[in-house]
């Protein structure tokens, strides 16, 4: 802030013109630096409409360093002329004069001097003329007087390559008044005081104007990842819907509980090693419900419950081999083996979300490890028409009310269908989830009753989760690749809307 | 899912009705296939090799279409166009026959000896008899093959197909395994006789057939099918003789299915018989063929069973959540290509289920087609009765509830890979890995995904290295499961759920991470003191440095530990400042 004396100073200058001023004449007048008007004019907009000020630029000439030099004590010629006496000079006594090189050779070229090379005791200077006219200095003095109008362009160039003048551009204001004009200044405040507020001084005094186009201080917080954020909407929304959360805290899973409980036959192409990541340590599964694993084996090798098997040669050891579970299914079967156990069936909604891992090739939008939604459903008499009914209301509260279902392949369900949604972006249909009824050969030998049907679906987590916060690729989502600016920047998540 | 490729204008032909590219789309997704891809043979090759290659290559418009992985009869041209022409009532389904030979001649004879009972014990055949062959057929043909063994043959381990001009060769052929210093024949294609232990070097650099060399490499005898003369007919599962190749003027055909398994032998050879006898002078016939096994127990192949199931229109109704008449039902399911009438007794729906389903085998199986003949998008939708209490699983819900408090406290969320290599949470800890429990993963392909976690650490860390231009200080936390080997339970691992932050700024911050347990531990109510309450007291730990680390304790109970990280643990992640972090067990609290 510029202070009072001056921008008052500036004020009464301005009452007394029309129509405005330019900031250097006022620099001028006052006798202080232009910058410092320019300060001022700076003050005064901030204090409102007391001025106007348009910001202007000008050209004009100024000597430089050198030049201001040779404006005072003469060009470096007429300095090397002055200093040769009557009886001349040593040529490199000369030649230590500050101004001895050039001035010699522009007084040589002015035909004000000559050289003797063959005077006894060296080359030695001589004047040639008694006076000279020093036409650099004079221009020089006139640019200095503010009167370069004086000089030709062509004159004023020579001067530039000399290194002896410079145009340079000027910001300068013009100034007028504003339409609250006025010669004195009161001084605005910048903030309410607690002192202030005891005083009562708040009534009198005139506050500084906010800046509201500024952006705000951002607040000293942590954040939560935006993939833990939609899986806690999604969490609600089961809980919502009356689901109970399955205890999935368990990464290391049996073959036997993965895949066998499942009907899933041991040549599947799933229980690859190109699929599945197996463990070497702890490599196998050592206890297993012994019943209920006989049962397992009996209806994969020779089928019953109504179902051909597969008929083939079921082994325990490979039944045996530990994984890291490559759906979270193998929590459901396990909770729903431990349902049929209840001395009276009961009926249950469950639902977890938790991770799940598959040794498959990587891409953009694909990982060895993601996270599974699943919601699974047992009670007597369940249809496929209430499978459907429920994924309605599931989808409905994501904000998605247009499904369609495909009949598709899963060895542990039957029906099995494919879940997919209308897009309204890139109109067409696209694949949000799977879904199905469990087998009976996977229900049965757990010991459920013939009547109970299971209806689950699931969905990846990660897929909603990028198309709702717009990511690409996965690595900047999910893993130590992410962009901690994203998380920091990340909108709360309302899936339905 | 396997993907078939066939030509459009073929299909059309074939299915006696031309689509728009939408229409198609739409009969696809209602049948339960997905027509994937709209191509060409250039447009193929360009992509995969560049426009100069594909200059041309055929511009005849592919569609490739997603088969359900249980439906290898829809596999080729003619089964898709069976299946489709069936469910639109265009076509009635066939009924494959098995024939004896014409003029009371002999059966073709498979004869197996005791030496494949080691390497692969299992033959299967069948005869096509006055087959005529077009170029495309031959190529859909030779394409089947090749999906069966990709497919239901798992790459040819459990079932290899050997297809041969019947014409070529004279049986009985012996099915028999010999050292493979001892084969020697002409293989398809070649010009020369091999032995079999040249041909697997040969075979080394082949593209195609190299994938299945390991299936009998270390076998001391190689499987070899011989004819009556010693003319090698195929060494399967690799590669068939030139002698009995079949050509587009082959006219019969004897096909032999060697295997581990022998009902995948059986379903494969009813695949390929009930696929292409639709192109013998008597359609849908196959000729039999006799095996005998070692012990003499002769079995007459192909088996093309039909098998009758009964069920209820009510079971179809209750399960599908329709109420259709038995009549309609069996009309939906005939549809589908299992022959259905409703029969005398109390409405008693009779299926009958073709060799070409192999898929059915049980109600539910004839359940789903019902539903799919009737459009699953018809099925009205409703909401289940099922009334349930929900309960959150107390682990989660105390998880939720910290994370939310974690951020309030500063420190933002991370979520980093359960999986990692033995390096970051053995050596850049500075522990040994014998020492870490750590559960060890036999097949990663890269070392990446070595061990599951034994510590959030290396997660977070990693994470701040890779958010280094990030302004400081940087604070994380993660709650989230390690795995550790657990004797008592049935897997031998178990999850534990831990709370693990770290503060990065250019001094080590010990205060602030100390100030982060006290809050933690304010919110989880638990009082600062001895025996009741937390305490902590100085330790020794490799990844921390020395004197700067302190063991934490719950109600005298050791639940973790916090400090500031030795210099060589933050070098080894590639970090510069100093780092102080905290990891405690958060399942005491429960």
């Amino acid at each position: 802030m510029a202070d009072t004396g001056l921008l008052e100073s500036l004020l009464r200058l301005l009452e007394k013109v029309d129509g405005g001023t330019d900031s250097q004449d006022v620099a001028a007048d006052l006798g202080v630096d232009h910058q410092v008007i320019v300060g001022a004019v700076k003050s005064l907009q901030a204090l409102g409409e007391v001025i106007s000020a348009e910001q202007k630029s000008s050209k004009h000439w100024e000597l430089t360093g050198e030049g201001r030099e040779i404006a005072e004590q003469g060009s470096h010629e007429a300095r090397v002329f002055n200093a040769i006496p009557d009886e001349g000079l040593p040529q490199n006594q000369l030649m230590k004069m500050p101004s001895g090189k050039v001035g010699f050779s522009k007084a040589m070229s002015n035909k004000w001097i000559r050289l003797d090379k063959a005077h006894e005791g060296g080359p030695r200077v001589f004047k040639t003329v008694e006076t000279i006219e020093d036409a650099v200095r004079d221009k020089l003095q006139l640019v200095q007087k503010g009167q370069s109008a004086k000089l030709e362009d062509k004159e004023k160039n020579e001067l530039k390559k000399r290194k002896l003048l410079s145009e340079v551009t000027v910001k300068s204001y013009w100034i007028t008044k504003g339409s609250s004009f006025s010669t004195t200044i009161t001084k605005q405040e910048t903030e309410l005081t607690p002192e202030m507020i005891a005083s009562g001084s708040w009534k009198e005094k005139k506050f500084k104007p906010y800046n509201f186009e500024a952006m705000g201080v951002a607040p000293d917080c942590g954040h939560l990842h935006p993939l833990m954020k939609v899986r806690t909407q999604f969490r609600q929304i089961f809980l919502e819907m009356g689901f109970t959360e399955m205890p999935t805290n368990n990464f290391i899973e049996s073959s036997f509980w993965n895949f066998d409980s499942l009907f899933q036959p041991q040549q599947h192409p799933a229980r690859d090693q190109h699929d599945t990541f197996f463990i070497s340590d702890p490599a196998l599964a050592q206890q297993f419900p012994q019943d209920y694993l006989e049962r397992v084996k009996k209806v994969h090798s020779e089928g019953g419950y109504g179902s051909q098997g597969y008929k083939y040669d079921w082994k325990i050891e490979e039944a045996q081999k530990n994984l890291l579970r490559t759906h979270t299914t193998a929590v459901s079967a396990r909770m729903l083996y431990k349902l049929a156990q209840q001395e009276k069936f009961t009926p249950v909604k469950y639902f977890s979300i938790d991770r799940v891992f598959r040794n498959e090739t990587l891409d953009a939008t694909h990982l060895a490890e993601f996270h599974q939604i699943e919601g699974v459903v047992a009670d007597y008499g369940l249809t496929l028409g209430n499978l459907m009914g429920i994924l309605h209301q599931f989808f409905t509260k994501l904000g998605i009310t247009k499904l369609r279902f495909k009949p598709a392949y899963n060895p542990y369900t039957e029906p099995s269908m494919e879940v997919f949604s209308y897009h309204e972006g890139l109109k067409k249909w696209v694949e949000v989830g799977n879904s199905g009824v469990f087998r009976p050969e996977m229900l049965l030998p757990m010991g459920l009753p013939e009547g109970v049907s299971v209806i689950a679906w699931g969905l990846s987590l990660e897929r909603p989760t990028m198309i709702k916060y717009g990511i690409n690729n996965i690595r900047e989502l999910v893993g130590h690749k992410v962009n901690l600016q994203m998380v920091y920047d990340s909108p709360i998540c309302r899936l339905d809307s | 899912m396997p993907t078939v490729s066939v030509k459009r204008d073929l299909l059309f032909e074939a299915l006696g009705q031309k689509y728009t590219d939408e229409e198609f789309d739409e009969l696809c997704f209602e049948f339960g296939l997905e027509l994937d891809e709209i191509t060409s043979e250039k447009e193929i090759l360009s992509r995969e090799q560049g426009d100069e290659k594909a200059e041309g290559a055929s511009d005849v418009v592919l569609y490739k279409i997603d088969v359900p992985a249980n439906r290898y009869d829809l596999l080729c041209l003619e089964g898709l166009v069976r299946g489709l022409q069936v469910f639109k009532e265009k076509l009635e389904a066939p009924r494959y026959k098995r024939v004896s030979p014409a003029d009371g001649g002999e059966p073709q004879r498979l004869l197996i000896t005791d030496e494949t009972a080691s390497v692969r014990p299992h033959a299967v055949a069948a005869v096509l008899r006055n087959i005529s062959f077009t170029q495309e057929r031959y190529e859909s043909f030779i394409e089947l093959q090749e999906k069966l063994h990709q497919n239901i043959c798992r790459k040819r381990t459990l079932v290899a197909i050997g297809t041969h001009d019947l014409d070529t060769i004279s049986g009985p052929f012996t099915y028999t395994a010999k050292p493979p210093g001892e084969i020697r024949f002409k293989p398809l294609n070649q010009s020369k006789e091999y032995t079999a232990a040249e041909l697997m070097s040969l075979y080394k650099t082949d593209s195609h057939l190299r994938h299945y060399l390991h299936i009998i490499e270390n076998e001391p005898l190689y499987p070899i099918i011989y004819d009556s003369n010693g003319v090698v007919l195929s060494m399967p599962p690799i590669i068939n003789g030139d002698h009995s190749k079949i050509s587009l003027n082959t006219k019969n055909i004897f096909i032999e299915c060697t295997a581990t398994d022998l009902t995948k032998a059986k379903t494969t050879l009813d695949m390929v018989v009930t696929m292409f006898s639709e192109y013998c002078e008597e359609r849908f016939t196959v000729e039999e063929a006799e095996v005998v096994y070692p012990d003499g127990r002769l079995c007459v192949y192909p088996e093309l069973a039909y098998r009758t199931e009964k069920l209820s229109g009510d079971f179809i109704n209750k399960r599908v959540g329709i109420s259709e008449s038995a009549e309609s039902i069996a009309q939906l399911l005939t549809r589908m290509c299992l022959r259905s009438e409703v029969s005398g007794e109390g409405g008693l729906i009779q299926v009958e289920i073709p060799p070409t389903r192999s898929d059915v085998i049980h109600a539910c199986d004839i359940m789903e087609d019902a539903a799919i003949a009737y459009g699953f998008n018809n099925i009205v939708r409703s909401t289940p009765r099922t009334y349930t209490i929900a309960n959150q699983l107390p682990l989660n819900k105390l998880t939720e509830l910290l994370r939310q408090d974690l951020a309030a406290a500063g420190f933002t969320e991370a979520l980093t890979f359960a999986l990692c290599s033995e390096e970051d949470i053995a050596d850049k800890l500075r522990k040994n890995i014998a020492e870490t429990r750590a559960v060890h993963i036999s097949n990663p392909k890269t070392a990446e995904f070595q061990v599951a976690r034994t510590s959030l650490l290396p997660g977070l860390l990693k994470t701040i290295a890779a958010n280094r231009k990030m302004p400081l200080p940087l604070k994380l936390f993660e709650i989230s499961d390690v795995v550790l080997k657990d004797e008592t339970k049935d897997v031998g691992a178990r999850n534990n759920r831990r709370l693990c932050a770290v503060y990065y700024n250019k001094s080590p911050g010990f205060e602030v991470i100390h100030g982060l347990l006290d809050r933690v531990m304010q919110l989880l109510d638990v009082k600062p003191g001895r025996n009741q309450g937390y305490h902590i007291q100085a330790a020794e730990d490799s990844t921390f440095f020395p004197g700067r680390c302190a063991e934490i304790f719950s109600c005298g109970k050791s639940i973790g530990h916090l400090g500031v990280l030795h210099p060589d643990v933050i070098s080894r992640f590639e970090l510069t400042m100093p780092c102080s972090a905290i990891d405690i067990d958060i399942e005491p609290f429960l």
